[in-house]
């Protein structure tokens, strides 16, 4: 399995971590974890930090996970970068608006590690 | 996040007898889940100084309210600990941030289990206070659900308010 390089958007630090924790069990070989509190802090990560894989929260502060998915389609190099939703907002509305926008997948909280390892290695084509 | 105007919501009746076990079982899922911790009943009455945390997840829509859970510092911490893997005294900020999410994460399951109420409600992001020596009022008055769990020997109280 190549090194993934991933960017984890949530504004809870302790979800953060624990998104992590879960790649890391999914058998993912992460080179590099970026951490993002909101999605307009992302989008600045992003600008000068490539990713291969982003996993987002749609509930948060300053700009929501719906939005930030909206805004990496307007920009070209982001655009084919898998994003997989992870979020308690798991509403059949917000799942088809996820993937209407351009999310690849979509994991509700609370979450096992076999249902990360389950949504995010075919985004990778893992 | 999909807006909807008041128009569209459908009617939800409150059912204490059938929304105290969803409740309870939302919170059950996320600790077995997020915690590997299998909540059981208070078995004692809690004494409601023991809960100088809080953390509050607001309800829109179909639902208007707020969820509470409560819990002392240690339990708080214990809750962080065991989320993120690591000892209750390397958790510092952490055991508020874990106590938002808990919320959140119940907040999100009980309005799953509600027919038709998952694509009509939205949570905000969590609150927490810290402190036990306060009360809350609804302005619009309505319904509650309560239920204290046992969480490590000390109590969690877990508290829906509802606008009528």
């Amino acid at each position: 399995m190549s090194q993934i390089r991933a960017l984890i958007v949530d504004d809870s630090s302790v979800m953060r971590k624990i998104v992590e924790r879960s790649l890391r069990q999914a058998g993912l070989d992460l080179c590099k974890v970026m951490e993002a509190g909101n999605g307009a802090e992302a989008l600045g990560i992003l600008d000068t930090n490539p990713v291969d894989l982003i996993l987002s929260d749609i509930n948060m502060p300053v700009m929501d996970g719906l939005e930030f998915v909206r805004q990496l389609q307007t920009v070209e190099k982001l655009r084919g970068v898998p994003v997989v939703m992870i979020t308690t907002e798991g509403s059949e509305s917000n799942v088809v608006q996820a993937l209407s926008l351009g999310a690849k997948g979509y994991i509700r909280k609370p979450f096992t590690p076999d249902q990360v390892k389950e949504h995010v290695l075919p985004v990778l084509g893992l | 996040m999909t807006p909807f105007s008041e128009t569209s919501l459908p009617a939800v009746v409150f059912d204490r007898t059938t929304w105290t076990p969803l409740l309870e079982l939302s919170a059950r899922e996320v600790f077995e889940i997020m915690l590997s911790t299998r909540l059981s009943a208070f078995g004692d009455s809690a004494d409601c100084n023991d809960g100088e945390f809080t953390a509050l997840v607001g309800l829109a829509g179909s639902l208007c309210g707020v969820l509470r859970i409560r819990c002392n510092d240690q339990a708080a911490r214990t809750m962080a600990s065991k989320m993120l893997g690591m000892p209750p005294e390397e958790v510092d900020n952490d055991s508020w941030d874990a106590l938002g999410e808990i919320a959140n994460m119940i907040a999100g399951n009980f309005k799953g289990k509600l027919s038709g109420v998952g694509n009509h409600c939205m949570l905000s992001v969590p609150t927490i206070i810290v402190g036990s020596d306060y009360e809350t009022r609804s302005l619009g008055g309505g319904n509650m659900i309560e239920v204290v769990f046992e969480f490590e020997g000390k109590p969690l109280w877990v508290t829906l308010e509802l606008h009528e």
